[in-house]
């Protein structure tokens, strides 16, 4: 795994997030590592309720009640898990900056879009309504919104999906954050928008040496965008490494059945193979290695203990016993 | 919704004919109204406090269109001058209660928790009386008269708007936008106020709207309690209650002050129900 220096990254080390619900805790997120490097793009990939936008939300403190959040989350050497409201607030929207799924309920209805552009300049800087209006304009354009300097005026719902998606990332960039949560920004789009906004994000990371967070559940996406991978199942990671790796040689048996049961363009007609039944209930979950009961490669081992997050080769870490034969297994296709 | 082209640009722009009817109709009344409310000597033939001894309780006639009451005075005239006081109280007996209310809402609604609880039940508290009841329990303590009806009314009825954008801005607040505003680390009076209310207060609007036709009746039956405004002053109430002893031998007294107030309750509710439709196309 990258090491993150001291004072530059996102550290998260050991971030928990559970629900007290009617039939027992939920833990959403369990004991969650990662790291971000500057200018990194880190993906956290994994079916619905597997956990990775809770993860996100966490790292943000956007946990509602009764959600509770424990763990640290190292911000430039700052614990954001612990800090006063009022200093995550400063850090919220001018260090930090999140884009969410839906661009069509991300954005408030009632107000122009350069006005929520300037929302932001207004929370986080001292400047005066010209500039923030001339602020807003350069980075219209910069998200690529043409005539920006008519749409300004705009409603939301005078824009298109992919367009709104742009309009928000226009307002998480206002004051250049350092670091962009992405929770699942294109899933709403239809795929020609989506690799728009794929290259605009990554456009952008180059241009603003910014780091990106990116939740998807589409492999497709993590392929095109990432540099490394964190695979979740069941509210842990189960498989860390570069995309080139973990896509290479899959480390754990969760992994594989995601990789193969995503087509390929370049196979002729074979068969997609999915990985057999559901994933479990966050308030019951199996003992041992919560992936057990779905899993060819279990043994009376994975029914008893869970399986550790640990290195298995350079870069890579895994929480499977069987890491070796799963790594020495055919490839699903 | 999907990339639309055919968007109007003004968010007023919608053809004459497609303005809600209600509105239209209910917008005339309103403004008929106000005319008479702003300008009733304009419109009305006498002067609505002259005494005249020789028309006593005369029916409606050319020179007495709606009659005269017991005094000999003209009930057509005290009808229009009776405009100014009744949509004085719709506007002045709402208003207050609609900010006060809008403002407890909006924090409530956005802080729960604790605050919530306190705020539901005193909103317990508050239904548990009759309206009316309660109303006339605080102008009797306080006195009779208008500023005192009031101050009646305020105390109870801003309970009924602050339920209402509680509990709009407590679904506002759990909406996408609503964190993407604290993501940007927007302070909390700023998304309260600047984001969630815009989007939660149309129903307190309608309600606004609606309530102004309350405050009327309220109004006016206070009035014929003898609680509101207080004669010889024209109002409605006052009206009806002068004429409640003559109701077999000059109905008139009665009557047109009545329609009066059902026409004007009638113009409140059809605009507030055009408001509601109106906001509805819009979204």
């Amino acid at each position: 795994m990258m090491p993150a220096s001291d004072n530059s990254g996102l550290v998260v080390r050991g971030l928990t997030t559970t629900f007290e619900t009617a039939r027992g805790q939920a833990i959403a997120a369990a004991d969650i590592d990662f790291d971000v490097a500057p200018g990194e793009v880190v993906g956290l990939v994994g079916e619905s309720g597997s956990g990775k936008s809770v993860t996100l939300r966490s790292v943000m403190r956007l946990i509602r009640e009764p959600g509770k959040v424990t763990g640290r989350v190292e911000w430039g050497g700052r614990d954001l898990v612990a800090m006063s409201d009022e200093e995550l607030r400063r850090v919220r929207g001018s260090e930090i900056a999140m884009i969410f799924q839906e661009p069509m309920t991300a954005l408030n209805p009632v107000l122009p879009v350069g006005l929520q552009i300037e929302e932001n300049l207004r929370a986080h800087t001292g400047l005066g309504r010209r500039e923030r209006r001339a602020r807003a304009l350069e980075l219209m354009t910069i998200v690529g919104i043409p005539d920006a300097e008519r749409r300004l005026n705009e409603y939301p719902h005078q824009f298109s999906g992919g367009m709104r998606q742009r309009a928000m990332i226009a307002i998480a960039l206002a004051c250049s954050p350092k670091l962009l949560l992405a929770d699942e920004p294109t899933t709403a789009l239809d795929v020609t928008i989506q690799d728009q906004i794929l290259k605009l994000l990554l456009d952008l990371r180059d241009r603003l040496a910014m780091s990106v967070v990116l939740v998807t559940h589409d492999l497709g996406v993590v392929a095109a965008t990432c540099d490394r991978m964190a695979v979740m199942y069941a509210g842990r990671i189960v498989e860390t490494g570069t995309v080139v790796d973990v896509f290479a040689q899959p480390r754990h048996p969760y992994t594989r059945g995601l990789l193969g049961s995503v087509p390929r363009g370049r196979a002729v007609r074979t068969m997609l193979s999915s990985i057999d039944g559901t994933p479990p209930s966050l308030t019951d979950l199996p003992d041992g290695c919560a992936f057990h009961p779905r899993c060819s490669f279990a043994t009376e081992q994975c029914r008893r203990e869970r399986p550790p997050l640990a290195p298995v080769a350079a870069g890579r870490l895994a929480a499977c016993f069987h890491h070796e034969r799963v790594a020495a297994a055919e490839a699903i296709l | 919704m999907s990339a639309v082209s055919e968007i109007p640009r003004s968010k007023w722009r919608l053809k004459p004919g497609s303005w809600p009817k209600t509105l239209v109709s209910g917008g005339l009344i309103l403004f008929v109204s106000l005319l008479l409310a702003f300008f009733p000597g304009w419109f009305a033939p006498y002067d609505p406090t002259a005494f005249d001894y020789n028309a006593l309780l005369k029916g409606p006639s050319l020179e007495h269109p709606f009659g005269t009451d017991s005094f000999g005075r003209d009930v057509l005239s005290r009808v229009i001058h009776a405009y100014t006081i009744d949509m004085q109280i719709a506007v002045f007996a709402t208003t207050g209660p609609f900010i006060f209310g809008t403002l407890v809402g909006a924090f409530v609604g956005y802080a729960g928790g604790w605050t919530e609880i306190v705020f539901g039940r005193i909103v317990d508290a508050v239904l548990t009386f009759p309206f009316l009841v309660l109303v006339i329990a605080v102008v009797s303590v306080l006195g009779p008269g208008l500023g005192n009806m009031y101050v009646a009314i305020g105390v109870v009825g801003w309970v009924f708007y602050a339920r209402i954008v509680a509990a709009e801005v407590k679904v506002q607040k759990r909406l996408d936008y609503a964190d993407a505003g604290r993501v940007m680390g927007y302070t909390s009076t700023r998304i309260v106020f600047r984001h969630l209310l815009p989007n939660a207060i149309t129903p307190a609007i309608v309600y606004w709207m609606t309530d102004m036709a309350l405050a009327i009746l309220l109004g006016s039956s206070l009035g014929y309690l003898g609680l509101g405004a207080q004669p010889p002053a024209s109002e409605w109430g006052v009206q009806i209650a002068d004429g409640k002893n003559y109701m077999t031998t000059a109905w008139w007294i009665s009557v047109f002050p009545g329609i009066s107030i059902v026409l004007t309750g009638l113009g409140f509710s059809l605009a507030g129900d055009g408001v509601a439709e109106l906001l509805r196309i819009r979204r």
